[in-house]
């Protein structure tokens, strides 16, 4: 006769979250859906660095200094660690708000805006709050239910809404937010670095053994060489020209969703209420300012139910702490505001000054 | 008329949910997390609005506390920096601190002040930081009353539940 043992199962709060993520190591990672391109950014990194340490690193640690590998390692290591940062953290989502209180703040509204006649449209929700003598909208959000705080924006990608919303970048296969932004502009930072200091002492290495055995020999001999400065140039244009764009955004204390939007430019528009004038102070706040934890749980265990090991469906559990889909009412109804889908939330678009953007050229 | 228990367990046994009030962001002061002080209707005859107003206020001064901007958080945010961010495997940041005391001072108010009224107050960080939920419990021995919503353990999540904050 054989025993079964019967284990309990524990449900973590991140197996039932909306939206479109990915978990990882039980909910201690979080990252969206496609991640193809995230593996091409590692394996372009890893990669070029595996072959500059391989082939040009010895020779240079013998005939000019050790103190060159030692140096991109420590680059290569911080820019690994910056991008894995920036790709696993919560980026500063919002949970969306559970059904009690999207019915509260259904009330409020149809008690400003009176009660919409079947059939039509409901108004637009806005609220209007002033900040610091500016009147900044709030917009509010149909699928997460809430009224977004300033600054925050939904990406329709991930489907969430993320607070202090830059972007979502497929390079590092996350959005980037207010949790995740310093990490973001740590990374592309340290991997323009990398990327300077790699192609420079390819272009050394070159110059070197050339004068040695000739250009062709050289070639030859290690053509990964060819391969690393092809990489390394064409990253070069993205990178630093995005490095350099991120380091304009920080220092007057703007997103890039802003940016794009025009929020705080124009004669008839607010000036941003959010920048403290000083561009040491912007690039303080925004690069060492308190970090707020995550306010997602991930990780938190959901109750389980009487009936044991049926997964909870969504109307059933009374009690539950993660918010489901409530039946819609006819406000309620998916009236998806056009700005809420469109791509102000997505990679931006090429602009005359800025150098290609990230969707565009391969990054190393 | 409020029921007087001075527990919480018994509070949910005795009791039954009757609503829930949220109380709203105020962002007059931007996007650092502060909560209205506007006095809900609904709890004009459950609690004094001075009581009120003293919690609000002190959970937001302890939010202020936790976003505030100066020396110390330069500090730790360049000491994170300078180590690759692992520092922050071994050490808690500063908002994780005052987040824990936050949470504690939540669990005294809903002892001391709140649940003897029929109320509970729930740590904005369980939900999201976008509200604080304040659930007005209706003494199921002495109601007659309309009790509205569900009788469950919504208030469950509650209680000054120190392990809101996930992991970042």
């Amino acid at each position: 006769m054989s025993v079964m043992v019967v284990r309990k199962k524990v449900t973590r709060k991140w197996e039932k979250l909306p939206g479109r993520n990915t978990f990882c190591c039980d909910g201690r990672v979080m990252m969206a859906r496609q991640k193809g391109i995230f593996y091409l950014t590692l394996f372009l990194i890893l990669g070029t660095c595996t072959l500059f340490f391989a082939f040009e690193c010895r020779y240079l640690a013998v005939q000019l200094s050790p103190a060159i590998p030692v140096f991109a390692a420590m680059l290569f290591l911080f820019s690994m660690a910056t991008l894995l940062r920036t790709s696993f953290s919560d980026p500063g989502v919002i949970p969306r708000a559970l059904p009690d209180e999207a019915a509260f703040i259904e009330m409020e509204i149809e008690a400003t805006n009176g009660t919409v006649p079947q059939g039509q449209r409901p108004p637009p929700r806005i609220k209007n709050f002033q900040i610091n003598n500016q009147i900044v909208k709030l917009k509010y959000c149909y699928t997460c239910k809430i009224f977004r705080p300033p600054r925050a924006s939904h990406c329709s990608i991930c489907d969430n809404c993320v607070e202090r919303f830059d972007h979502h970048c497929p390079w590092v296969g996350n959005c980037v937010g207010k949790r995740n932004y310093r990490y973001f502009y740590l990374f592309i930072l340290s991997l323009s670095l990398l990327t300077i200091y790699v192609f420079a002492f390819n272009i050394v290495y070159v110059a070197l053994k050339s004068l040695k055995i000739g250009f062709l020999e050289t070639l030859k001999e290690t053509p990964g060489t060819v391969l690393e400065v092809l990489i390394c140039f064409f990253t070069l244009w993205s990178v630093v020209g995005l490095t350099g764009f991120h380091t304009f955004l920080v220092a007057l204390n703007q997103t890039t969703n802003e940016d794009i939007k025009g929020s705080w430019t124009g004669k008839n528009r607010v000036q941003n209420p959010y920048s403290h004038g000083n561009i040491v102070k912007n690039c303080c706040e925004v690069l060492c300012g308190p970090l707020p934890p995550s306010v997602l749980d991930r990780r938190g265990i959901l109750p389980l139910e009487e009936s044991g090991s049926r997964p909870p469906s969504t109307q059933e559990t009374s009690s539950s702490l993660l918010p489901q889909s409530p039946v819609p009412t006819e406000p309620l109804s998916s009236n998806e505001m056009p700005e809420e889908t469109s791509t102000p939330e997505e990679m931006p678009p090429p602009e005359p000054p800025e150098p290609p953007q990230e969707v565009t050229d391969a990054e190393k | 008329m409020a029921p007087q228990v001075h527990n919480l367990q018994e509070l949910r046994r005795s009791a039954s949910l009757a609503t829930k009030v949220f109380i709203q962001r105020d962002y007059s002061e931007g996007t650092i997390c502060q909560f209205q002080t506007k006095f809900p209707p609904e709890l004009d005859s459950r609690i004094e609005r001075q009581l009120f107003e003293e919690t609000v206020k002190t959970l937001n001064n302890f939010y202020a506390e936790a976003e505030k901007i100066g020396g110390s958080s330069y500090l730790e945010g360049c000491l994170a920096c300078a180590t690759a961010y692992f520092i922050f495997l071994c050490m808690e940041t500063h908002y994780e601190k005052v987040l824990k005391k936050i949470s504690r001072y939540i669990q005294e108010q809903n002892e001391k002040i709140f649940a003897p009224r029929g109320l509970l107050l729930t740590d904005p960080v369980e939900r999201g930081m976008r509200v604080i939920e304040i659930s007005i419990y209706e003494d199921r021995c002495s109601s007659g009353s309309s009790s509205s919503g569900s009788s469950s353990g919504s208030g469950g999540s509650s209680g000054g539940g120190g392990g809101g904050v996930g992991s970042r």
